[in-house]
């Protein structure tokens, strides 16, 4: 009996080193993560590989395409200069928050909406690109809008740490809410019966009707989803130079440029109110 | 860390649950089908001994997330409707149930054959021997590595977390991205995980020299 | 049925061998690292240097009894706060490798503890010390005991890596999930391509297992014809001191 006192006061000890490890780290020391990046002349971006149209990897050449790397490749050059590297790790809605904080990667561009919660933790650029929630469901599900859900056994799927899943409970407050690890599983949930339908932002969700005729987005938006890059809090240096990037770009017309690029052939989607300037 | 239990103490408690009656579940198909291809291995019969080896290695050198999102996944394109944490569950089931039968069959076979001829003689059927002489004697030898396997199902049970299972580690994703505070969150789960495997781990060692002695 | 021979076009099949390739460099890399730390550890943990044995039997024990995705976590999210932060291929390594460490560590402290105190106070009385006798006598007997207990742990290792899917390490099983996300008709064809791949890789694993515990055993028992070179000699490696390197 000594013996598992002993052992669990040991428990005890490694526990609060570790807690007090953990404690320690969130002080540490801000680096100027713009001056490190014009150093090495690379932006490291987390993108979503996951995501038809936004960023998806490609299975021919192992390349991530989608219109916000293609974005941030843009707003790397006008950051960097012409030669300036944008390199990409992928995340997924519950990695890339811990890897932006733990500095991972410099900036998240991966479909995160700007949220109060949100800006807590991290500090966003102006929003790039304005999307809503909505849901995708079956050609012939009976679901018409997210209303119809809201009711006892409804099922609806989305993605771990997205704003969805919280934003979904305000519109189907009855409905279970399972939440999938990334998108791609969601969307092989959904068409494995697991759920009634998928909800998340309409660009999203448009990126997988092309790709799957038999599902549709139905109901429209019912939440306003402003997409922006996310740095780690306190680099206003960063947060400054990307919103000065963005408004190049939205004024050289390349942004519309990548926005009939990427959905001029998507369905229901209407390229006038995506235009910038 | 401590905060994190306040404010989520109701989904902690549910994964905890979730995860503790996954795993009983699990455990106990999976002794019955594991016990059940250890004896059908060691039958002199050339066929169905080929037959549950096959089974054995089949389940044994496949990862458990391949199996468990086969279940989620292709089952319920094809035949029926399965949740995620009863996908979760046959998928630990099967492929604990391997590991639990090469133990059984180890335990078996380090039973004096002796044993069962002894029966044999005396009259009893294969079966009557098998079932009153032979596995009392070997789930005594397997005992620890039976408890082993056990903690292996439980860690493994984390699995459920892919499938939307509702299990601990998948409260854990949900609480790190809604409060934002990954590794605290973790540290909490990791504590709830070790409040059930490290008693146990401690107990097999325990057995394990008692056994010895 | 043409959806089957699509699923298998080149394309598809490229970028699966890509994440199998993956895997196999994550495995082999984890597989030698555990190994050499596991043998190390578990030594430490069975001879006694009072705390130190017992701080490291401690650390072995919590990390043994986690869910291998937690650790998975604890390298990829806490290790930037140590100011280093690997990238999700080597975030893998280091989580694998730590954590079959620990499996091999207790493999090997139930091993060595599982060889008779006898041969321990046999060596000594024939004048051998502490460490020699565990280097030449212990060891090797206990090693050899062990190879197939430590073999179906580096099979778990190659099953486990498909966990790290999770921190979206682009392994057999991301890149296959990748597919099948993109194109529901590969779901199946997906899912048997899994399935065969790990099964090579791990069931040659465990015929080499097999292979292993036969050509030991051997050695315990001599046969006289497969004795080409003088049994003393120390690179003879039926020689059973050296069976332990």
């Amino acid at each position: 009996m000594k013996k598992v006192y002993q052992k669990l006061g040991l428990l005890f000890a490694l526990v609060v080193m570790v807690m007090s490890l953990g404690a320690c780290s969130n002080s540490s020391s801000k680096k100027n993560v713009l001056a490190d990046d014009k150093k090495s002349n690379t932006i490291t971006w987390g993108v979503k590989a996951d995501t038809k149209l936004f960023g998806l990897m490609d299975v021919k050449d192992n390349q991530i395409k989608g219109f916000e790397v293609d974005l941030a490749k843009a707003m790397t050059k006008q950051i960097l200069g012409k030669d300036g590297k944008a390199r990409f790790l992928q995340v997924t809605s519950q990695t890339r928050m811990p890897l932006l904080r733990n500095g991972n990667i410099d900036a998240i561009m991966a479909t995160m909406t700007i949220t109060p919660e949100r800006e807590k933790q991290v500090d966003f650029t102006r929003s790039y690109f304005d999307a809503g929630q909505a849901i995708l469901v079956k050609q012939n599900s009976k679901v018409k809008s997210v209303k119809s859900l809201n009711k006892k056994g409804a099922v609806i799927l989305g993605v771990v740490g997205s704003n969805s899943v919280q934003n979904i409970k305000k519109f189907a407050s009855k409905a279970k809410v399972l939440q999938l690890t990334d998108y791609s599983q969601a969307l092989t949930a959904l068409k494995s019966g697991q759920g009634d339908a998928l909800t998340t932002d309409n660009g999203i969700l448009y990126g997988m009707s092309v790709e799957n005729p038999g599902y549709v987005v139905r109901g429209g938006a019912f939440t306003k989803e402003p997409y922006g890059i996310a740095v780690d809090q306190g680099q206003t240096g960063l947060k400054n130079a990307m919103n000065k990037a963005l408004t190049k770009v939205e004024k050289s017309g390349q942004y519309n440029k990548l926005i009939y690029k990427w959905f001029g052939h998507v369905k229901g989607f209407d390229l006038k109110e995506a235009y910038r300037q | 860390m401590i905060s994190i239990f306040q404010n989520y103490g109701g989904l902690l408690l549910q994964g905890f649950g979730q995860t503790l009656i996954c795993s009983i579940i699990a455990l106990f198909f999976a002794l019955v089908i594991g016990s059940g291809f250890a004896i059908l291995e060691v039958m002199p019969n050339k066929l169905i001994h080929g037959l549950a080896k096959a089974y054995i290695e089949l389940f044994r050198n496949i990862p458990l997330l391949v199996i468990t999102m086969f279940f989620y996944v292709v089952i319920p394109m094809y035949i029926a409707k399965i949740s995620g944490f009863a996908a979760g569950t046959i998928g630990l089931t099967l492929y604990s149930s391997a590991f639990i039968a090469e133990t059984v069959r180890s335990g078996i076979q380090s039973v004096d054959p002796g044993q069962m001829e002894g029966a044999r003689a005396n009259g009893l059927s294969f079966w009557q021997a098998m079932r009153y002489i032979v596995l009392p004697q070997a789930f005594k030898y397997v005992l620890p590595p039976l408890g082993n396997q056990f903690i292996n199902l439980i860690k493994n049970s984390s699995v459920l977390a892919f499938v939307a299972g509702m299990d601990l580690m998948y409260q854990g994703n949900v609480i790190a991205s809604d409060s934002l505070r990954s590794m605290a969150t973790y540290l909490c789960i990791g504590l709830l995980y070790l409040i059930i495997t490290l008693p146990l781990s401690y107990y097999m060692r325990y057995l394990e020299k008692k056994l010895a002695a | 049925m043409l959806n089957v021979l699509c699923a298998y076009s080149w394309v598809n099949i490229k970028f699966l061998l890509e994440g199998a390739g993956v895997t196999v460099f994550v495995s082999v890399v984890s597989i030698i690292i555990s190994y050499i730390l596991g043998v190390i550890l578990g030594i430490i943990r069975y001879v006694n240097f009072k705390y130190v044995s017992a701080i490291v039997g401690f650390i072995i024990d919590i990390i043994r009894n986690l869910p291998l995705i937690l650790v998975i976590f604890f390298t990829y999210f806490g290790l930037p706060s140590l100011g280093f932060k690997p990238a999700p291929i080597w975030a893998s390594i280091i989580a694998l490798s730590i954590f079959e460490a620990m499996m091999v560590a207790e493999i090997v402290r139930a091993g060595i503890a599982s060889i008779p105190i006898g041969q321990m106070e046999g060596a000594r009385a024939n004048g051998l010390t502490y460490w020699q006798a565990l280097r030449y006598i212990v060891l090797p007997q206990a090693i050899k005991n062990m190879i197939p207990a430590i073999v179906s742990q580096f099979i778990s290792l190659v099953k486990d890596t498909s966990l790290a899917t999770i921190i979206v390490l682009p392994d057999l099983m991301n890149h296959a999930q990748i597919i099948y996300g993109q194109n529901t008709n590969y779901t199946i064809p997906m899912f048997i391509a899994l399935a065969v791949m790990y099964f090579i890789v791990c069931y040659s694993l465990s015929l080499l297992s097999e292979y292993l515990e036969r050509r030991i055993g051997r050695s315990k028992a001599v046969d006289p014809e497969d004795q080409p070179t003088n049994p003393d000699d120390p690179n003879n490696p039926n020689n059973i001191a050296n069976l332990d390197a």
